[in-house]
This record gives structure tokens, C-alpha cells and sequence, in this order.
């Protein structure tokens, strides 16, 4: 009588991550740390973002020993990213027992045409989007989780502020929309009309939405909060920062206290100096630019 | 004087629990600092990671104020992480805090990973009607339990629900579902 992989049961691990923060690791011990700061997962990698553009070549899946030893070394769950349309990979680490999947623009795509049928696995998946239409297809697809793109590895939180306040404006369209214009703008956003329905009724996405891509500091995380972000990852922010055990802290105190400003103050005190950062336009190339 | 009921604010799936309240009703507040405890007259611990709710507790010293209150019999009902917040202790991450207020031993992630989460249908005594739901996500069991400690509902042989006292715990998410008959249940408590 039990159903394993239900879409309430995706969907609703996904719920479980709200106001939390999930950070990029590459290793067991920065696993521990972020753990011990009050992550609620972690991202298994190979290379943080800001390292896969800075050496080049094809990204692809972390390794299965890599991501096996970051299982191991915490009780909180792991994500691991796979290659868009990787089917393959994807059904590895569904088979090693990862808890997400993230079908990222942060690897090398292996489909110019197609993301994976999502639906098809017992394992949720969460995926980038920049606009309420990309993140309607790969709901349609079956995500269990949305993300913004932002611009992965740069720490400059301008391109995440972009994608969320785009979804969010036109979420806000969207639900003053009377019923006879949802199709025609369905098909101009090229999303299904039953998700553009579903939006209208709930006045948000069917699924969490989380920021991503450029956060590096407690202020930046209640930025996004402030948009609208149901929670951040965190990707080379907290390892690349110059004292990632208090910046992780504080990132996660950030995320409850987005609202509180002297709190703001407090956390973000004594955090040491963030990651580097880099301008959008110097960008040899944009990650956000890959999914269809 | 109509009742107001807390929702613990600090991480998880807070929204599902206030607006399950508000389908019947009930004022819902999200308590996120210690003294908003004084505003409410129970609370809920949602779903959500145990070990991060507990890191944001114990900041704010929410943990010393809520454990004192429960003491005297505040009403309580924590579902999944919040079960392992309220519990004795955890089987196998023995070194992990917790508050102490119902007497059962919890093991955590007790099904597997999350490729092993599901729904069952569960009977629960004390809820009428039918059988519920249960959704069980990376959820945790009861191993252990003392004698004041009543189990509710029992899912292949283990206990899933339990209640001692003003503390009422599940493994599974109520708050997921668009039943409301377990809320109910822990709103008699009140």
C-alpha cells in the first residue's frame, strides 16, 4: 500500500528546505562545516562554480567516490548536479541515492534540445529558470523545485535579482489576468496553460522557488528573501570566501532575519572578507544561457 | 476569547501548517523569537532539517523558553523534524541536541534516503472517519518509547504517532495533505 517517488512526496521534500540555506561542497570536511553552520543540504561537487569557469573544458557529474564521500560524512541530504539532458547521469545518482538532483546549467549541456522527463524518477529534481516560463517547462517536466540561474560562480548577485524579480512580475501579471487571456499568454511564454492556470489560482509557482547563482554575502541572501526567494543555495560564496565557517553561519542567519534589519547588521559584523567578484559583461561565458 | 496557535518560524514548512489552521479557522502566528511564545496558546514545530531548527533555537535561546513552557504544559505538536526536536534523544546520531519533552527515542532518516520516502494510509486512533494519509519524507521512527507515552498510529509494526501528555509528535506530514483531521486532533489538546 506505500508509494515511493510520488509527486507529493518530491514536491514536499522540496517544501522541507524552505528558509534554509544550501551550500556547494566539495569535500567531507567542508560538508561537516556547512552542516554545523545549519545548512539544510549540501551540493555535492567536484569544483565550485567560480573554479569550473575558471579552468575550462566540459563540466560534467561529480564523481561517484566524491559524492559518496560527502553522503557519508553528513545526516543532512545531498544534491549532486547532472548535465542537462543527461539521462544517464542522472539515473546514477538516483542509483547511489542522492537526495536531489539538480539538472544544471553549471555543467556542460549534453541535450541542445531537450532536458530530462523528470517524471520518470523516484528522485526530485530542482532546475534553473530565468522567467516564468522557463520555469513552467521544467515543472511540466516535472521539477520538484525551481531555482533562479542567476550567473554561477561570479559573486555578483545583479543576474539572480534579475530572474527573480522577472518571475515575480510575472506571477503578479499573471494573477490579474482575467481567465480568457490565459492561453494566448500561455503560448507567448511558452509554458502549458494548465501550470499558467495553476499559478493564477495559487499566486505563486506550484513549486519552491529557491535564488541561486551569485550570492556571497548575509545581505545578498536577504536580498533575495526580500524578493521573494523561498531560500538560497549558496554556491562559491561560502568556500571561496576568506572565513567560510562564519560566512556560512551568517548566510543562514540572514535567510531567517531578512526582515530585521538591526539583526542584518548584527550577523553580518564579523564575517570576514567575501569571495571575489566579477562584472557580468567581462564574462567569457554565461552559464544562464544554457536550457531551453 | 478564540484561540491562537504558533507555528515555529524558523525553517521548513511552515506556510502548510498556517494555512491548514486557517482552513479551520484558527489564527495562525508565526513565532520566530522567544518572547512571541508568550502571544500563542500552543504551538507546532513543522517539517524541515532538525539539526538546522535546532542551530536557530538555540541562538535565540528559544529552546530554554519553549522546554520551560512545555513543562508546564504548554500544548505542542511537532511533525517530522519537529518530532526529533521534542524528542529524548537520537538513536543514531547520538550527540544531537534535543528538547527533552516526551519520552521516545527517535531514528533518524529511519526509511533511507529520499528515494525511499512515500505515502501509506495510516489508522490512527482518536481520528474518526477513515484512514489518513501519511506522507513520510526522509522520515524518522520512534525506537523507543516510556510507559506514560501513548502510541496513536503504527505503520508496519513501528510507531509513527505518539503522544504524552500536552506533547503530540508524527513522523508523517498532516500538513501536506488537505486533511485536517490530525490539526483537530492536537487542537482538542488545547
Amino acid at each position: 500500500m506505500e508509494d515511493k517517488g510520488t509527486w507529493v512526496v518530491k514536491k514536499g521534500f522540496a517544501e522541507m528546505f524552505k528558509n534554509g540555506v544550501i551550500m556547494d561542497v566539495t569535500t567531507a570536511e567542508q560538508a561537516r562545516i556547512a552542516e554545523e553552520a545549519g545548512a539544510v543540504a549540501v551540493m555535492a561537487l567536484e569544483r565550485v562554480p567560480a573554479d569550473i569557469r575558471k579552468q575550462g573544458g566540459v563540466a560534467r557529474m561529480a564523481s561517484i567516490a566524491k559524492i559518496k564521500e560527502i553522503m557519508n560524512a553528513v545526516s543532512i541530504p545531498v544534491m549532486a548536479k547532472c548535465r542537462i539532458g543527461h539521462i544517464a547521469e542522472a539515473k546514477i545518482l538516483e542509483a547511489i541515492g542522492v537526495d536531489f538532483i539538480d539538472e544544471s546549467e553549471v555543467l556542460t549541456p549534453a541535450d541542445e534540445r531537450f532536458h530530462i522527463n523528470k517524471h520518470e524518477f523516484k528522485v526530485p529534481f530542482v532546475c534553473g529558470a530565468r522567467d516564468l516560463g522557463e520555469a513552467l517547462r521544467r515543472i511540466a517536466e516535472g521539477a520538484a523545485m525551481i531555482r533562479t540561474k542567476g550567473e554561477a560562480g561570479t559573486g555578483n548577485v545583479v543576474e539572480a535579482v534579475r530572474h527573480m524579480r522577472q518571475v515575480m512580475d510575472e506571477i503578479r501579471r499573471v494573477k490579474n489576468m482575467l481567465d480568457d487571456e490565459l492561453v494566448t499568454y500561455a503560448k507567448e511564454i511558452g509554458a502549458p496553460v494548465e501550470l499558467v492556470k495553476m499559478v493564477k489560482e495559487l499566486g505563486r509557482l506550484p513549486v519552491v522557488n529557491f535564488a541561486a547563482g551569485g550570492v556571497a554575502t548575509p545581505a545578498d541572501a536577504a536580498l533575495m528573501m526580500m524578493l521573494g526567494a523561498d531560500g538560497v543555495f549558496v554556491g562559491s560564496g561560502i568556500f571561496k570566501s576568506k572565513e567560510p565557517v562564519k560566512m556560512a553561519r551568517a548566510i543562514v542567519q540572514a535567510v531567517l532575519h531578512y526582515d530585521d534589519p538591526e539583526m542584518l547588521a548584527k550577523i553580518s559584523e564579523d564575517i570576514g572578507q567575501p569571495m571575489e567578484g566579477s562584472e557580468i559583461k567581462d564574462l567569457e561565458i554565461r552559464l544562464q544561457e544554457r536550457g531551453w | 476569547m478564540s484561540i491562537k496557535v504558533g507555528v515555529l518560524g524558523l525553517q521548513g514548512d511552515i506556510r502548510e501548517h498556517v494555512e491548514i489552521l486557517k482552513k479551520l479557522g484558527i489564527e495562525a502566528v508565526v513565532v520566530k523569537l522567544p518572547e512571541h511564545l508568550e502571544k500563542v496558546d500552543a504551538l507546532i514545530i513543522p517539517g524541515g532539517e532538525s539539526t538546522t531548527i535546532w542551530k536557530l533555537m538555540k541562538i535565540t535561546r528559544m529552546n530554554e523558553a519553549l522546554k520551560e513552557k512545555i513543562e508546564k504544559g504548554f500544548p505542542v505538536y511537532g511533525t517530522c523534524a519537529g518530532m526529533i526536536v521534542l524528542s529524548s534523544g537520537v538513536e543514531n546520531y547520538p550527540e544531537q541536541e534535543t528538547l527533552k519533552v516526551i519520552d521516545i527515542k527517535v531514528r533518524r532518516n529511519a526509511f533511507g534516503r529520499q528515494v525511499e520516502s512515500f505515502e501509506a494510509d495510516l489508522n490512527i486512533k482518536g481520528v474518526s472517519d477513515g484512514l489518513f494519509r501519511g506522507i513520510f519524507i526522509r522520515a524518522p521512527l520512534i525506537v523507543d518509547y516510556g510507559e506514560n507515552v501513548e502510541i496513536l498510529c503504527e505503520y508496519e509494526e513501528n510507531p509513527v504517532m505518539a503522544r504524552q501528555g500536552n506533547v503530540l509528535v508524527s513522523s508523517f506530514h498532516p500538513e501536506l495533505t488537505e486533511d485536517t483531521r490530525v490539526h483537530e486532533l492536537f487542537l482538542k489538546m488545547i
